[in-house]
């Protein structure tokens, strides 16, 4: 019954589509970035450092409601009119999502031996060769953080449900609706819809980890 | 090809401290010059500073006579080849471990097969080309990280403690490979060690450092 819904549908895609770009962005940001905080030395590193980890930690809400003020017609950014649309949602999730990826991308960069920067160096790595090389080498913990920064956004609500609105056939998402359906007393709709969104994160996670393991030692 | 080497007024510091200070230090062309002296004594640096990975705060550096800006330029460390201590190889095959340097300067696929091929043949170790490097021993490894560079056909050659990892049967077997090996290809040889055999059956040329200074050079 819940898959002849064609809202069903519409919420399930613009959930994926909504987090699959929060978190392509949030890739563009942290490999780049967590790579130049874990390669180079410079003045308020340890700082900036801190700010990503504690950014690792930001309650959804929170982010919600900051995006929320930025984006209302009164705000600051309010003559953009994204308030209550998917773009809204994309922009707070790729804020919760970045400092994740950032954090764990710095986290393996400096996992691998120091010496080994070097070494690619001596064989005439430029800088980008000697970078990709060295992404190639971490790919394991890289796919990590990719798995973590689509896991804190595609089950979280409060960012969404602040900025989106919660709107049918706009800005309704998964976990949205769930919430939605839960506040009308409809549990076994709201229990359908949260076993699909497990259904979808695990099949997502289940491509993912199977893209990581190939190739690893037996 | 081969690279003579001139340093002139080298000073290196680290911490605020010296680490290296060479007044005057001639590397001769296509010969093999032997590093040796107490931990601590500057030997790695000064290869760090040859390879372009650090830069001197004070001092000239001739390259075949001509004064060099910047040794950490990508044009001069495309001619230099580094070996260290630990063979630092990649989670990847054999195969793809040694062409690595040789797709860093875009050489055309085909030609990097047949010079890996050429190399893994005579360092014998043409029979681990298909395997992971994770799986090799120490002394397969060592002779990957060797192949690794020798396909580079490097001006100079820089050999950090290359035999300092492994057991006293295979640093043996491969120090008369490379005894072989060293007179074949014309790069100018600089390998740091602790151990005055390796000084016997390689080196043309002993430098002792001592406290980041050259303390005597002398022909073997």
């Amino acid at each position: 019954m819940l898959f002849n819904n064609p809202d069903v549908w519409e919420i399930t895609l613009l959930s994926i589509k909504v987090s699959g770009i929060a978190t392509l962005i949030s890739l563009l940001i942290g490999f780049p970035f967590g790579t130049l905080l874990a390669l180079n030395k410079f003045p308020g590193r340890a700082v900036l450092l801190t700010l990503i980890n504690t950014g690792m930690a930001l309650p959804p809400v929170v982010v919600g409601l900051a995006v929320a003020m930025t984006l209302w017609r009164s705000g600051p950014l309010g003559s953009l009119h994204l308030i209550y649309t998917p773009s809204a949602i994309i922009i707070a999730q790729v804020i919760i999502s970045a400092p994740v990826v950032t954090g764990l991308t710095t986290a393996s960069m400096q996992a691998l031996d120091p010496r080994l920067r070097l070494q690619l160096q001596g064989l005439g790595a430029s800088r980008s060769q000697m970078v990709f090389t060295i992404w190639r080498e971490a790919r394991l913990s890289l796919f990590a953080a990719l798995m973590a920064g689509f896991g804190s956004v595609i089950s979280e609500v409060g960012a969404s449900m602040m900025v989106g609105g919660n709107i049918r056939h706009q800005t309704r998402v998964l976990t949205t609706a769930i919430v939605l359906e839960t506040n009308k007393g409809e549990f076994i709709s709201a229990i359908a819809l949260g076993i699909l969104l497990l259904l979808i994160t695990f099949m997502i996670n289940f491509a993912l980890t199977w893209i990581q393991q190939r190739g690893v030692k037996r | 090809m081969s690279m003579r080497i001139e340093l002139r007024n080298i000073f290196v510091h680290r911490a605020g401290l010296p680490v290296l200070e060479i007044t005057n230090l001639i590397l001769k062309e296509g010969r093999v010059h032997a590093l040796v002296g107490p931990n601590g004594a500057g030997k790695s640096t000064l290869l760090m500073l040859l390879t372009g990975l650090i830069a001197p705060e004070q001092g000239e550096i001739l390259i075949n006579g001509q004064p060099v800006k910047d040794l950490r330029d990508l044009k001069y460390r495309r001619r230099v080849g580094l070996v260290m201590q630990d063979p630092l190889l990649l989670n990847m095959s054999v195969y793809e471990n040694i062409a690595i340097g040789l797709h860093f300067r875009h050489v055309p696929g085909r030609e990097i097969g047949r010079q890996v091929e050429d190399w893994v043949t005579r360092l014998g170790i043409l029979h681990l080309l298909a395997r992971k490097a994770s799986t090799l021993s120490g002394g397969e490894a060592q002779r990957v990280a060797l192949a690794r560079v020798f396909v580079l056909q490097p001006e100079l050659l820089l050999l950090d403690e290359p035999f300092g990892a492994l057991d006293r049967k295979t640093r043996i077997g491969l120090l008369n490979e490379l005894k072989i090996l060293l007179p074949t290809t014309s790069a100018t040889t600089i390998f740091s060690t602790h151990d005055e055999r390796e000084v016997d059956v390689l080196a043309d040329n002993r430098i002792e450092l001592a406290s980041g200074k050259i303390s005597a050079t002398n022909d073997v």
